[in-house]
């Protein structure tokens, strides 16, 4: 039973890694994206490939005691999450090395943890491959050009595991949750012409009805 | 929003169409005419015989636009398209729903006769003084007929078949007055019920001329959003329909091309003598005359009007899009309802 069990979750597809830093930002942006396919470009996802394009390129080189491997694949079929980290170092620690990932992104910091979610499900994928824990990584900005390290503390990696939860729950419904509540997230949000946040969950059938008694009064 | 793109209708036999680096560029005897960049293009709609290169197709392929191939009566024949914008889910739930379709049958149908009603109150206004007292009485008749049948398709449980019917009804109705919206003098232009496959007046010729442009940017909405532009609900699934196309098209009908071409004969824009009768009886619309009327409807399609549901100002060309847009979103959940189009 239980190896039946285990065969379906090997069988399952993987969450993407990309996924959670959508889901953290707005669950219904991540189901929009991966689970109805809905893509939209504009000027921030655009600038957003041309900066992947240096990393996406496979390879490795050595520089100072330290392995950096690009556009490396990484997953955990425990937690049924997959996908490609930009750049990975091997750090010499002794007899082994210690993954570092660093994952490049466009623009600057910004106030919610979606970045630093996605590069913590990347530290979780490493230690289950490597065995080896993954303390920290790094996010590096194009905006300001600088590196900033993450510590991947309980709460970091409390958030990343209720993320894929709740991921995981989204994709197994396959229904896609409302809107967020922060609408300052949806004027920033590529998706929004997609999503149309302004309409989710209005009563169209009042509306309807409230237009037609109000049409029909209007006399010519 | 998304940006309201350009259709490029070519309706020069032999015309040329081919790429350029990223923009179309069609030529006529060796000569260039036109040259559209691809960012600016959502489709390609080519009358009769024109030649298109292997290249360009492609490249339309690729950039999401589609080429229509008519015939030089406008009729379809064929369409090429790239990757089909997919989602399985929001198909399965359109498959479900059109086996009970009757709240968007509800939606579509109010819509419509709402929108056929709005057309003959604004002749109404707009003509009205000048109207004989017997015909402002028939319409006047019509537009409280066609307020029984909304109000009775909005607030009785009818069925999907009893929708149909009203539907129906309105449309009788409607067209039992339109050759009253006609101010042309001419004996040629009037109307005498509806005749299609073929048209036997140039009424007729320029309605099923208007609704297969309609018909066309209806079905390539559906596409847009990832529906299957096959499957309908108030249109019953027929083998080669897009019923999903015609289901759309039927609140925008009224407006966007009744009232066109009602303005296309009253304004003189288009007389008798622009159309041909052939030996069958059909009639057509001379290729000249077509320039005149696509130009018009290009026109249109630019003016904005405050969408109802949306709130916000939309141009009319993008109408179609918005409405497969909602349909989408109510079929994923989103909203209880298919809302309207009401043109106001």
């Amino acid at each position: 039973m239980e190896d039946e069990a285990s065969a379906l979750m090997e069988e399952r597809e993987p969450i993407p890694l990309s996924a959670l830093q959508h889901a953290v930002y707005c669950l219904r942006q991540a189901a929009l994206i991966h689970l109805e396919r809905l893509w939209e470009e504009n000027r921030f996802t655009a600038e957003g490939h041309v900066l992947h394009v240096a990393a996406d390129k496979p390879g490795g080189r050595r520089v100072r005691g330290v392995r950096r491997v690009t556009a490396l694949a990484i997953g955990s079929p425990r937690l049924g999450i997959a996908g490609v980290a930009d750049l990975v170092e091997f750090r010499a620690e002794g007899d082994h090395e210690i993954a570092f990932p660093v994952e490049y992104k466009r623009g600057k910091p910004k106030p919610h943890r979606a970045d630093e979610v996605q590069l913590c499900a990347q530290a979780l994928c490493l230690e289950d491959m490597t065995a080896q824990a993954v303390p920290a990584g790094a996010l590096f900005y194009a905006e300001t050009k600088r590196r900033v390290e993450v510590a991947f503390d309980s709460d970091l990696r409390a958030l990343t595991m209720s993320t894929i939860d709740a991921l995981r729950d989204v994709f197994a419904s396959r229904h896609t949750p409302l809107p967020t509540q922060q609408r300052s997230r949806c004027r920033a949000c590529s998706l929004a012409g997609l999503c149309k946040p302004q309409i989710a969950g209005r009563a169209v059938r009042d509306w309807r009805r409230r237009t037609v008694d109000r049409m029909l009064t209007e006399r010519i | 929003m998304k940006k309201l793109l350009n259709t490029v209708y070519i309706t020069t036999e032999g015309a040329s169409l081919r790429k350029d680096g990223k923009n179309l560029v069609a030529e006529v005897d060796g000569a260039e005419r036109a040259r559209v960049p691809f960012h600016m293009l959502s489709s390609l709609v080519l009358f009769g015989a024109i030649y298109v290169s292997p290249a360009l197709i492609g490249a339309c392929a690729a950039s999401g636009i589609t080429i229509v191939l008519l015939d030089r009566a406008g009729r379809f024949q064929a369409r090429v398209e790239g990757p089909v914008s997919g989602n399985v889910l929001l198909r399965r739930a359109q498959y479900r729903v059109s086996d009970a379709p009757t709240e968007i049958v509800r939606s579509l149908v109010v819509g419509k006769i709402a929108n056929q009603r709005a057309v003959l109150m604004r002749a109404l206004r707009d003509h009205g003084a000048g109207f004989a007292v017997e015909r402002r009485a028939a319409i006047e008749n019509v537009v409280d007929r066609l307020a029984h049948i909304i109000a009775r398709a909005e607030r009785k449980d009818d069925s999907t078949d009893a929708m149909r019917g009203s539907e129906g009804e309105a449309a009788h109705l409607y067209f039992s007055v339109f050759d009253d919206l006609i101010l042309s003098p001419a004996s040629e232009l009037r109307w005498r019920g509806r005749s299609r496959r073929p048209p036997l007046d140039p009424i007729n010729a320029l309605l099923s001329f208007l609704y297969a442009l309609l018909t066309h940017d209806c079905r390539s909405a559906a596409e847009a959003v990832g529906l299957d532009p096959a499957v309908g609900f108030l249109h019953r699934d027929r083998p080669g329909r897009p019923s999903l196309a015609l289901d759309l098209m039927e609140e925008l009908r009224p407006v966007l091309a009744d009232r066109l071409a009602l303005s296309l004969i009253n304004r003189q824009q288009l007389q008798a003598s622009d159309f041909v009768t052939e030996d069958s009886g059909a009639v057509r619309i001379k290729d000249d005359a077509r320039k005149v009327v696509l130009t018009a409807w290009q026109e249109r399609k630019k003016d904005e009007r405050l969408h109802p549901f949306l709130d916000e100002k939309a141009p009319l060309g993008l109408v179609p899009y918005l409405q497969a847009q909602m349909l989408a979103r109510h079929l994923r959940g989103d909203i209880d309802a298919y809302p309207p189009w009401f043109w106001k």
